[in-house]
């Protein structure tokens, strides 16, 4: 049976479709069968996240009007054989997405995969509201600051009220907590909220700590998943939160500040 | 700076973190409680207002709305405050 997850998060730019391609493809390597689908419809981007820009043939919205079928539009990617991708439609269309739509589309999916990852839209409309409408848990990115901790928490109200689990009254979406762009020496200055603060305002469950990092932008200008890059501290915490994601207990790391060596001091870390 | 000031800065040192944090929680605990009440009480509210103002003139919040709940009963609160002769 199909996992589905929605990686959402209320605020835009706080790394949702970093983290859907980052998780998606840490699922893969592990050898798990995945589909990443891109809700931003008009806004389409994890194709560029992904590298895979340039093989955009057919979208979401083209199978579900019918234009094309799921095994035309799936790209599957050039790194890993267990992972594909559903671009966005960039129509402008609003209306484009159809919950009876988007039920086939992930019906079917969820018949060939193992996990589908489904990259919500930044808001409350729509699209945000499709992509975790389905959802089996839910991925909730946010950064340590006041209006995303914010916005997170209206999404869980509405995880609880507005998925069809909810609605059929069935177990509810299982929540976990992403909390992205870390910096563990503001922290300790007292200028940004810390882990612990995050997660008693919120109280679900911390799946992993991102930590600000040069990394996340090299990555995506190369279009290449941030998690292959096994050698930078975002890579590894991606990692290790892909583990947990599969039942593994694994210690957080990157929450203390990391202590510069004298070479380091003097001349700059390069990472 | 009186006697007051001098108590006042033994406490823990407010930083910008604990500040955030008091008004996330402060704010999330709010917005919350309304979450749990029933999406007609805005439509309710705007509805009593216009029904009232047929006979007084009152603006949209002097009429307060709450839904409480007990147990099995709930108990819908109605505030309105007239306005003075």
């Amino acid at each position: 049976m199909a996992k589905i997850l929605v990686v959402t998060s209320g605020k835009g730019g706080v790394g949702k479709t970093t983290s859907s391609a980052a998780i998606g493809t840490g699922l893969a390597l592990r050898g798990h069968k995945t589909v990443i689908v891109d809700f931003d419809v008009g806004l389409r981007n994890l194709d560029l996240i992904m590298g895979c820009e340039r093989r955009v043939v057919y979208d979401f919205v083209n199978v579900i009007n019918g234009e094309a079928t799921l095994t035309q539009a799936l790209i599957k990617d050039k790194r890993l054989e267990n992972l594909y991708v559903l671009a966005a439609s960039q129509t402008r269309d609003k209306d484009a997405l159809t919950k009876d739509g988007v039920g086939k589309v992930i019906d079917e999916l969820a018949q060939n995969f193992e996990f589908v990852i489904c990259d919500s839209p930044a808001g409350i409309e729509t699209g945000a509201h499709l992509a975790m409408y389905f959802a089996d848990e839910a991925i909730v990115v946010t950064n340590p600051e006041v209006s995303s901790v914010r916005d997170s928490d209206r999404m869980l109200g509405l995880l609880a009220s507005k998925s069809r689990r909810a609605e059929q009254g069935e177990t509810p979406i299982k929540e976990h907590l992403l909390l992205t762009r870390y910096n563990p020496e503001r922290v300790v200055k007292g200028e940004m909220l810390g882990v612990e603060d995050v997660e008693e305002i919120l109280a679900i469950r911390l799946l992993g700590v991102i930590p600000e990092s040069q990394a996340v932008l090299k990555a995506s200008n190369q279009g290449v998943p941030v998690i292959l890059d096994e050698q930078s501290d975002a890579g590894q915490a991606y990692g290790d939160a892909v583990d947990r994601l599969l039942g593994k207990e694994v210690a957080h790391r990157f929450l203390d500040v990391q202590k510069k060596g004298l070479m380091q001091r003097l001349f700059g870390g390069r990472e | 700076m009186n006697i007051f000031d001098f108590f006042r800065e033994r406490k823990p040192k407010e930083t910008p973190a604990s500040v955030a944090k008091e008004r996330l929680s402060i704010i999330v605990a709010h917005e919350r409680g309304q979450r749990s009440q029933p999406d007609y009480l805005p439509a309710l509210q705007k509805e009593l207002v216009e029904v009232i103002r047929k006979y007084v003139n009152i603006d949209q919040d002097q009429v307060q709305v709450a839904l409480e709940n007990q147990g099995s009963c709930s108990i819908l609160e109605l505030n309105i405050t007239l306005p003075d002769r």
